[in-house]
């Protein structure tokens, strides 16, 4: 999946169509977005350097690591930092952000204010303006790949950290601006979801094409640790985590992977009407991951376990648990482990629904009450038949607690022809 | 090599195999969490002893400290005990002593004071970079950083990504500490949550579950997400064991092993 990601990436964005862009979340609790951005840039850089790629050449956005780092880290990976000046453009934004050292040196207080220049390496000292950081990424693209019709890809590492210089709305409209802009093929950025609010996390996930999220392979409590097994789940999830990846198609579905979709269909009843709804879920693709030597290794879920063929219609049982009085919880197994979401319809009945319902009186003959019961047996008049069949179904009742079912017989449609025998076409 | 510090020494990696190996540890951001219960200053305590050790005469340290929480004396007097005297370490030039208790911000200059304040952490770096050694900066405390800041955390947090910048600039190693239990939870950009997102080891002391006892003064967790250069050992991992403090020493020990 990941590097079906990558792929992605690799291929672009057709003519007169946006940047296909990338969100990558993850929070302390599986603190692996940065290893899965490093991922993704080195498998990136290496269609881009070999020349399979849509776009020529990337432009990164440090935050967070410093260009010495992304050196190391490419030429860990075997890519071939020689040529990289033809390629790869790094936007420093690490080393002097808010433009401290410039102004300690002019002081004299410091000496060195930052490592020396580079052919692929230009620095930013002021990364709260936006305007002039989107003109500097433009510019280094443009250095790398010429005008025209040649592409470039971006990335960002991370938005959390341009977040804590500038506003969401800031951000949003560089990324856009990003996105939008004609020559650049791809854009991806990491994003530490635990430190920023939900609005800020959809505001990204609206601009993305696809949603990468690093989870924990379980949650250990992380209050106090109550025995071994807490600590061994602990140091299970800086080993391994689960990669959720969500990709949306042109159409604006979701794209949906080897996990079958599936039904669930709720009923809730209102007092007059009876609404049925269905929820589809989607199951997104999900691999497991674990980090061995700092390299990160992606596996299927699937993949591994002793499991046949995966039938299309998944082995679904559900329970149903009720934690907040107006919140249903479902449990649903599936074959590849659980699923586990929050439904937010009030199915339970409330005490004067209770009641109501328990007043209203069926249609049937025999009531055991020991008086019969007249039931309409839907030979009314026709325009009695007409006057009640009106759309005002919501008729307040003498008495406003008693319920009351009204049925309207087809028949009722009907021109009733006297001459007519309705047993006519019955041959006994 | 006494064992009690040994058995600490092994869980933070500084004690692999080669006793006197500080490789691990360099350019790494360690963050120390405590709370009221549990005070994490033996920590700290320990490992300026471990740093300014004459036993590391193959990869000599330099401490660099910016104190925020107590003078100067308080940590002689601690270390003294512990048999580490802070006097002659500083007349050697091994310790730089920045006494930060009386820094106050002005309300409109916070951001002057701290890069003030960056400024001469940078200058002292840069003064002992020629002499080849390993530096290590330790700040205690962060939260008593922002006080000094005017309650500005985005002002700790930029100071803090510069200190950063440290690592990779000079290779230093950089050490802080942190009360969690003094930010609300309903705020979401709590400093720890960055900090903890900024470090690569964690180290925390916290209660025990079970509550208070004589003999056990609290847990130790340590979590280490471990190098990410690619180059050398990489582990990642997490120790959790039980202390005990005494008057001259911490004692450590696993769940149930004291005797």
């Amino acid at each position: 999946m990941a590097d079906a990601i990558c792929r992605v990436l690799r291929d672009g964005a057709l003519e007169g169509e946006h940047a296909t862009s990338l969100t990558i979340n993850d929070s302390v609790d599986s603190p692996f977005g940065p290893i899965v951005f490093d991922y993704i840039f080195t498998q990136l850089s290496s269609y881009i350097s070999s020349g399979k790629s849509q776009s020529r050449g990337v432009v990164l956005v440090a935050f967070s690591r410093s260009p010495s780092f992304i050196v190391e880290l490419l030429k860990s990976r075997g890519i071939d930092i020689t040529t990289t000046h033809e390629w790869l453009r790094i936007l420093d934004c690490y080393t002097d952000p808010l433009g401290w050292k410039e102004r300690l040196k002019e002081r004299g207080a410091i000496k060195t204010p930052s490592t020396e220049a580079s052919l692929i390496v230009n620095l930013c000292k002021d990364v709260r303006n936006l305007d002039d950081l989107f003109s500097l990424i433009i510019a280094l693209g443009k250095g790398l790949v010429g005008e025209g019709k040649n592409r470039f890809s971006v990335a960002i590492d991370s938005v959390s950290e341009m977040l804590r210089h500038t506003s969401l709305s800031s951000v949003a409209s560089l990324l856009s601006n990003i996105r939008s802009h004609a020559q650049i093929s791809s854009v991806f950025w990491l994003h530490h979801c635990d430190l920023h609010d939900m609005k800020t996390a959809a505001a990204f996930e609206y601009m993305s094409s696809m949603v990468a999220n690093v989870k924990p392979l379980s949650t250990a409590t992380n209050v106090l640790r109550e025995n071994s097994e807490n600590l061994s789940l602990l140091e299970q999830n800086y080993k391994r985590g689960q990669f959720h990846a969500s990709l949306k198609r042109r159409n604006g579905r979701v794209r949906i992977m080897v996990l079958p979709s599936f039904s669930l269909n709720m009923y809730t009843c209102t007092h007059h009407t009876q609404a049925h709804i269905q929820c589809s879920i989607s199951a997104k693709k999900c691999e497991e991951f674990s980090i061995e030597q700092s390299l990160i290794k992606f596996t299927s879920l699937s993949a591994g376990k002793n499991e046949t063929a995966q039938s299309l219609v998944p082995k679904v049982s559900f329970r149903h648990y009720r934690i907040y009085p107006f919140m249903s919880f479902f449990y649903v197994q599936h074959n590849s482990g659980y699923m586990f979401w929050q439904v937010q319809f009030n199915l339970q009945l409330s005490d004067k629904e209770r009641s109501d319902r328990a007043k209203v009186v069926l249609p049937f003959e025999h009531q055991e009450t020991g008086k019969s019961v007249q039931i309409y047996d839907g030979r009314r008049s026709v325009t009695e038949g007409k006057h009640v069949s009106s759309i005002e179904k919501l008729q307040k009742q003498e008495d406003p607690g008693r319920g009351e079912i009204i049925y309207f017989r087809d028949s009722d449609d009907e021109m009733p022809d006297s001459d007519e025998d309705p047993d006519d076409d019955l041959d006994i | 090599m006494d064992r009690p510090a040994s058995f600490l020494d092994e869980a933070l990696s500084l004690d692999d195999g080669d006793s006197n190996n500080l490789q691990p540890w360099i350019g790494r951001v360690v963050l120390v969490e405590d709370c009221v219960e549990t005070n994490g200053a033996f920590v700290l305590h320990h490992l300026i002893k471990r740093f300014l050790s004459p036993n590391l005469s193959s990869s000599d340290s330099i401490v660099i400290f910016v104190a925020f929480a107590q003078p100067f004396s308080h940590y002689d007097r601690i270390l003294r005990k512990m048999g580490c005297n802070l006097v002659v370490q500083r007349e050697n030039k091994r310790l730089i002593f920045f006494d930060m208790l009386m820094l106050e911000c002005p309300d409109d200059g916070v951001e002057d004071g701290i890069i003030a304040l960056y400024g001469n952490i940078q200058k002292a770096v840069e003064a002992v970079s020629s002499l080849n050694k390993n530096i290590t900066i330790m700040i205690d405390d962060i939260s008593l950083l922002e006080v000094a800041a005017n309650g500005s955390t985005k002002d700790v947090l930029d100071f803090m990504h510069y200190c950063h910048t440290l690592t990779t600039q000079f290779a230093c190693t950089i050490i802080t500490v942190i009360h969690e239990d003094i930010y609300s939870s309903a705020d979401h950009f709590t400093l720890p949550l960055q900090m903890e997102h900024l470090a690569d080891i964690k180290i925390k002391a916290e209660p025990l579950v079970t509550g208070l006892a004589a003999d056990v003064h609290g847990q130790l967790t340590i979590l280490n997400k471990g190098s990410s250069d690619g180059l050398g050992r990489w582990k990642s991992k997490i120790r959790n064991f039980h202390y005990r403090v005494k008057e001259n020493s911490v004692e450590y020990f696993y769940p149930g092993g004291r005797t």
